[in-house]
């Protein structure tokens, strides 16, 4: 069982940084994340955002010349960036663990299902061939797939897409991992399907107690599962909050201007609410806030100064984060006193031109 | 073969009450090759749909991959011709019409695709991706052509300068948006929308919504739009036509659908697609098992091997389209389904 006292997982101020022609690209810059066990954080955000590269920093995954930084990055008390490379195998694939988005291209052509699910079980738990031949039809039989035994004998290409999601799963969870984190498990399936996945890893995690990082655009997906909702904007955490508050009151324009863009937000036949501009490149980052030339609610010390990861100005809650000068507060931007400035808000300054233009 | 027949090339007054496409039965057949000595199967795509468009309206085709929704757009875009069935765009039968008549068809009918990365050719410029479609069907001078390219350009929200770039300058919602540009060059009448939200962020994707409304109101088009994503569908749809195994077993308005899905395969649909709105979200119906093989599809109802209500008749007989409150159901118990709330 895990210690109380530490959080399963621990990061502080990760950055993750790749050389480029234009020079170095910060995919994932200053995020803060904790997971408990037994806990469901979801992950959110946009495509580019760095959402997956942040959870493949936690399993080791990026490689040269790409470069991790943090502060602090712990798994279950262990400092996984100070472990040697033989240290985090033994940890990754058996305490950690993660499961991809396209189930049909990460499962290894060549070989039948079984021998995938035995060959992780091999590396990290040992035990006779019998004992492992048991143990992945049990684990076939716990993902649903049915007439698990003949299906040991599978090849990846004569399952179904939903199908090799759950041989994923089985391996993931082959070894009973500590921590389980998903990228996208769900986005290249149909909804039917989506649904059936997404109550296996949900009764999965509740039943094993396990950390489960779920990694995904689809707030619908999020808003269903989650507990906790972190999401992420161009490398960087804008807000943190429990599910349920993040939906009925965001706090950062972003996420606000996100939801307002469903379509199950609208009227219907109306236009949508859009975002003006577009996600920031890999040159074009702005100074000071990221969001500053898509947000209604920016002015000068948007532009200049980089708010940080806070809780709200008025009564603080250690669970609600944001990083926003000016969060809102029940659809309406807060003014904070700021004695340096003489008139901190002006609504509407400078909108920026809504063209979705690149320069 | 000779009851074409041939309209005016006056563009009539889109008439809100004449359909410009009227599908009737139409089906798609594949043969699937087994080898030598094996008879080939047949594999039913389309197994027979019938629907009508009508100027400024949007049909939603609804259903998961394998459904036949794909095919469905590639004959209404006359890429593929239905095996059986008839076919009318405009007044004009397309199946079993001379090579002239389609040349003339085929303008009106245009298609906007999935992936805005693997539908624009990348050696060629926005202009002249844009051209490509006046060139091979108008006998417009370059200049006009060039002009009408520009116009359409500002018409779906790019800059002047766009006109000389090339695709892979631009990000995944503007090129969609060059997608929907070449599409309206010929002024079709009818716009197939396969998809064509689905590779796109939320932000970027409501965006895209908001230009193809606003497109299907100033060019009075009719879309059939294809998606798997029922709150896009629900959001800009008229009717709907809900699609399982090549067949479509619920079609009907979309207030009437959305409000109380008749049929278990659309309840079930409806309840799987995840919601931000914990008020909204219905008790899980979630049907069990996969979507089986189009090549052997289950005897009788399509559905009934995943299907909460399914009795011994509906593995025999095959339930036929009939109108159940409101709109058209193919299923044994409809009513027993409707009590059960």
């Amino acid at each position: 069982m895990a210690r109380i006292s530490a959080p399963l997982l621990d990061i502080r101020n990760l950055s993750v940084e790749f050389q480029t022609h234009r020079g170095p690209f910060r995919a994932v810059d200053g995020i803060d994340l904790t997971l408990e066990s037994g806990e469901l954080l979801g992950v959110v955000g946009e495509s580019g955002s760095g959402k997956s590269v942040t959870m493949l920093a936690v399993m080791g995954l990026i490689a040269w010349p790409g470069k991790v930084k943090a502060d602090r990055m712990t798994f279950d008390g262990i400092d996984l960036l100070a472990l040697s490379p033989r240290a985090r195998r033994k940890i990754v694939g058996k305490d950690i663990a993660m499961i991809f988005q396209e189930p049909m291209t990460s499962l290894n052509p060549c070989f039948t299902v079984g021998f995938q699910i035995m060959e992780a079980l091999k590396a990290h738990e040992g035990g006779s061939r019998a004992e492992r031949r048991r143990r992945t039809i049990e684990l076939l039989e716990q993902v649903g797939i049915p007439a698990a035994e003949s299906r040991l004998s599978a090849f990846p290409h004569q399952l179904s897409g939903g199908m090799c999601q759950r041989v994923m799963i089985a391996m993931a969870i082959a070894c009973n991992p500590r921590l389980l984190i998903a990228d996208e498990p769900t986005t290249a399936l149909d909804v039917t399907i989506q649904a059936q996945i997404l109550d296996l890893l949900v009764s999965l995690q509740r039943e094993r107690g396990m950390g489960l990082v779920l990694i995904t655009h689809d707030m619908g997906v999020v808003a269903e599962t989650a507990q906790r909702v972190s999401v992420m904007y161009a490398s960087q955490q804008v807000e943190e909050q429990p599910v349920d508050s993040l939906f009925a009151n965001p706090h950062h324009p972003y996420t606000a201007a996100l939801l307002q863009a469903l379509p199950e937000r609208s009227e219907e036949h109306l236009r949508l609410n859009t975002i003006p501009g577009m996600v920031p490149g890999i040159g074009d980052r702005p100074v000071g806030c990221v969001f500053h030339p898509r947000c209604a609610y920016a002015d000068e010390r948007c532009r200049a100064e980089r708010p940080l990861l806070a809780p709200l100005p008025e009564n603080p809650d250690p669970a609600k984060l944001v990083r926003c000068h000016y969060p809102l507060i029940g659809g309406q931007p807060s003014v904070r006193p700021d004695p340096h400035r003489s008139n901190p808000y002006r609504p509407e300054s400078n909108h920026p031109a809504s063209a979705e233009v690149r320069p | 073969m000779s009851e074409v027949a041939m309209t005016t090339d006056a563009p009539t007054a889109a008439d809100p009450s004449v359909p410009v496409l009227e599908a009737r039965d139409v089906q798609r057949h594949y043969q699937i090759s087994r080898g030598l000595f094996k008879p080939a199967l047949t594999l039913r795509a389309v197994a027979g749909a019938s629907f009508t468009l009508l100027p400024g309206r949007t049909l939603a085709v609804v259903g998961e991959s394998g459904c036949g929704k794909s095919t469905l757009a590639r004959m209404m875009a006359m890429i593929e011709p239905p095996t059986a069935g008839q076919l009318t765009i405009d007044g004009s039968k397309v199946v079993g019409a001379d090579k002239e008549t389609l040349q003339q068809l085929r303008p009106k009918v245009q298609m906007v695709f999935q992936d805005p990365y693997g539908s624009l050719n990348p050696r060629k410029q926005v202009g002249r991706i844009l051209e490509e479609p006046l060139e091979i069907n108008t006998d417009l001078g370059a200049k006009e052509r060039a002009d009408a390219a520009r116009v359409m350009i500002a018409k779906v929200g790019l800059r002047p300068e766009h006109y000389n770039r090339y695709p892979h300058m631009f990000s995944g919602g503007q090129r969609q948006r060059i997608a929907i540009a070449r599409a309206l060059m010929l002024r079709p009448k009818v716009v197939i929308a396969d998809e064509p939200v689905s590779a796109l962020d939320v932000s970027i994707r409501a965006q895209v919504l908001n230009l193809l409304m606003d497109l299907q109101v100033e060019y009075n088009l009719a879309y059939l739009f294809i998606s798997h994503d029922l709150s896009v569908v629900r959001h800009i749809a008229d009717d709907v036509m809900v699609m399982y195994l090549g067949r479509p077993i619920e079609q009907g308005s979309k207030p009437a659908i959305f409000a109380r899905p008749v049929h278990p395969y659309t309840q079930a649909l409806l309840a799987a697609t995840p919601s931000t709105d914990p008020e909204a979200r219905s008790r899980r119906l979630t049907v069990k098992g996969e979507l089986p093989s189009p090549i052997d599809p289950p005897s009788g109802c399509a559905f009934h091997k995943r299907c909460p209500f399914a009795t011994a008749e509906c593995s025999v007989e095959r339930p036929e389209l009939r109108p159940v409150a409101g709109r058209e159901v193919a299923c044994h118990h409809a009513e027993r389904v409707l009590a059960s709330g």
